[in-house]
């Protein structure tokens, strides 16, 4: 579905993605993963040919964005990261008049809107205004437009991004529900359990380039133990309490609120650490997770 | 520049809709608002009311290039209606479009959909120049209705409308993609402004020296302003073709910046 090679985006001296190969396949979930300016934004908008490539080649759907912008836009859905709905019309005519912009005829255009209020359960706001959803919503209503021409291939950058946690998962469990339909979906991230929710397969981007890739278990074994202590030392001892306890972990991370020893057998360490005198205010011991990768591959945490 | 052709889709053969949905959307919007719509119908003709009834009492008669004299109401309606043509379309293509453009953000999601940016282009000329017509054809009906029209010739002013209107709209649209913020619209108050009170709108242009109508005549409402009154009071002959190439090529020639515009502000 996607094909990159060596691909490339500069806004005039600002590199913002330096060289990345990417291949997607059809029927996939395929996450970018990375914190804000990774380039996964620029790399996304460049899939949705609306963003000239610098350098690289990069194929969608077989064709040449260069050559094809609007026979690919046809056939994809996007969702961007700040809802672009029309805040003139209606929820239901945003569907369809988006539906008119693809061409669909206006009969299959109002069949379609009111299939996909239906879908992301808006039916009850059709003939509101867009300004009145509340911020779940208005992300429902963008991924219900996303879909008016059935595309093969949805692009979603940052679809939970300002969510609370309920909305967080109604749009999670739609998404889970188009993936099983064959939709091919593609999602830029910087929630790691977003990504491990969704994703089949995905890329660590840092900086413009693509630090790791593969499936999100296959990214945690790899660069991650089976399972992670967190100790919560007091203020200022994170680093002390670091050097008495390396020798028992595979590797140490000392963050300033915590230091996290990664280990095969947490309760094992946790005993160990205890018996050597350490007074930890709080332990924790957990399964390895995407934040671990991300920590390893760029020595920073996704959120910092 | 680093715009690629075909996100902006020069490509030919690739079936792909035009700007008519575009227009179908401006549409739908403002029958949600006949208000909006209606006001900016009324400026010009409070001005034919109050200068065409009082200032007409005084003045009594103009006399115009060919000799003939006319009521000076009968002289300033046809003014009065190609500002209607101007302003009309000028409203959306100025500020509805840098609206749409900046704060909407319309055309990021627009142009996300097989639609091209000469297709944003075309749709906003559309609706404008539907809206300039608009108010010029409610004029017309005005003006029959009170006995300004001495000709046949009247009911070619509504073409004579559309067109004027498909000039401003689109020379309004290319201006309009420069725009940065709302305090730059000052420039086209400052153009408009003149414009509407020396184009001979209020007196013949013969009460100028030589040099100033030079100035005057190249002017677009200049433009607008004689080739509805010819037709209203039925000069009509092939100098007419002057305004008409005039406007062709003025809004021919902003469609097609407005449309590489477009491209260059969103496809980046």
């Amino acid at each position: 579905m996607i094909e990159a090679q060596a691909l490339r985006k500069a806004y005039g001296d600002f590199e913002a993605v330096k060289g990345i190969d990417v291949s997607v396949e059809r029927g996939e979930a395929f996450g970018f993963l990375g914190p804000n300016g990774a380039g996964k934004s620029s790399t996304m908008r460049m899939v949705a040919a609306v963003s000239p490539l610098t350098g690289g080649s990069l194929r969608i759907l077989g064709l040449d964005p260069e050559s094809d912008g609007p026979a690919i836009r046809a056939r994809i859905g996007v969702c961007p990261q700040e809802d672009s709905l029309d805040g003139d019309l209606t929820v239901r005519d945003n569907l369809v008049v988006y539906a008119r912009y693809f061409g669909i005829g206006r009969r299959d255009a109002a069949r379609k809107a009111d299939e996909l209020l239906e879908f992301v359960k808006l039916t009850e706001k059709a003939h509101g205004m867009v300004e009145d959803l509340s911020g779940g919503m208005k992300r429902r209503l963008t991924i219900a437009r996303s879909l008016v021409n059935e595309p093969e291939l949805l692009l979603l950058d940052e679809p939970t991004t300002g969510l609370d946690p309920q909305a967080r998962h109604v749009v999670w469990d739609q998404l889970h529900r188009l993936k099983q339909t064959g939709v091919t979906i593609v999602l830029t991230t910087h929630y790691m359990d977003e990504a491990e929710q969704l994703c089949d397969r995905l890329v660590v981007m840092d900086g413009g380039l693509i630090a790791a890739e593969g499936s999100p278990l296959s990214l945690i074994a790899r660069y991650s133990t089976r399972e992670v202590v967190e100790l919560r030392m007091g203020v200022g001892e994170n680093e002390a309490a670091a050097e008495r306890v390396e020798d028992l972990a595979e590797r140490v991370e000392v963050l300033p609120d915590r230091v996290l020893l990664y280990v095969a057998d947490g309760e094992k360490v946790v005993e160990e650490a205890m018996a050597r005198g350490l007074e930890p205010r709080s332990t924790l011991v957990r399964r390895s997770s995407l934040e671990d990768v991300f920590l390893r591959l760029t020595g920073r945490s996704l959120d910092a | 520049m680093a715009s690629s052709t075909v996100l902006r889709g020069t490509s030919r053969g690739a079936a792909h809709p035009t700007a008519y949905p575009l227009l179908e959307r401006h549409v739908r919007v403002y029958k949600r608002a006949p208000a909006a719509f209606a006001s900016g119908f009324l400026e010009p003709l409070f001005y034919l009311l109050s200068i065409g009834v009082g200032v007409a009492a005084l003045v009594g008669e103009v006399t115009l290039d060919d000799g003939r004299t006319i009521s000076y109401t009968a002289f300033l309606a046809p003014a009065m209606l190609a500002t209607q043509a101007m302003n009309g379309a000028l409203f959306d293509a100025t500020y509805g479009f840098f609206f749409r453009l900046k704060y909407e953000k319309l055309y990021d999601a627009v142009l996300a959909t097989p639609l091209r940016p000469v297709d944003a282009a075309v749709g906003e000329v559309l609706w404008a120049t539907v809206r300039g017509a608009a108010y010029a054809a409610a004029f017309v009906v005005i003006m029959a209705a009170l006995g300004l029209t001495s000709s046949w010739w009247t009911l070619l002013a509504l073409p004579a409308a559309l067109l004027i209107a498909f000039g401003f709209a689109a020379a309004g649209l290319a201006l309009t993609t420069w725009m940065r913020s709302w305090q730059d619209f000052e420039f086209i108050q400052v153009a408009i402004m003149p414009m509407f009170l020396f184009s001979a709108t209020f007196y013949p242009l013969s009460a100028y020296p030589d040099w100033m109508q030079t100035i005057v005549t190249v002017t677009p409402l200049y433009q607008a302003v004689d080739l509805v009154r010819s037709l209203t009071t039925g000069a009509v002959g092939p100098e007419l073709l002057v305004p008409i190439t005039y406007f062709a090529v003025m809004g021919a020639l902003g469609l097609r910046v407005a449309g590489r515009r477009v491209g260059v502000l969103i496809l980046r």
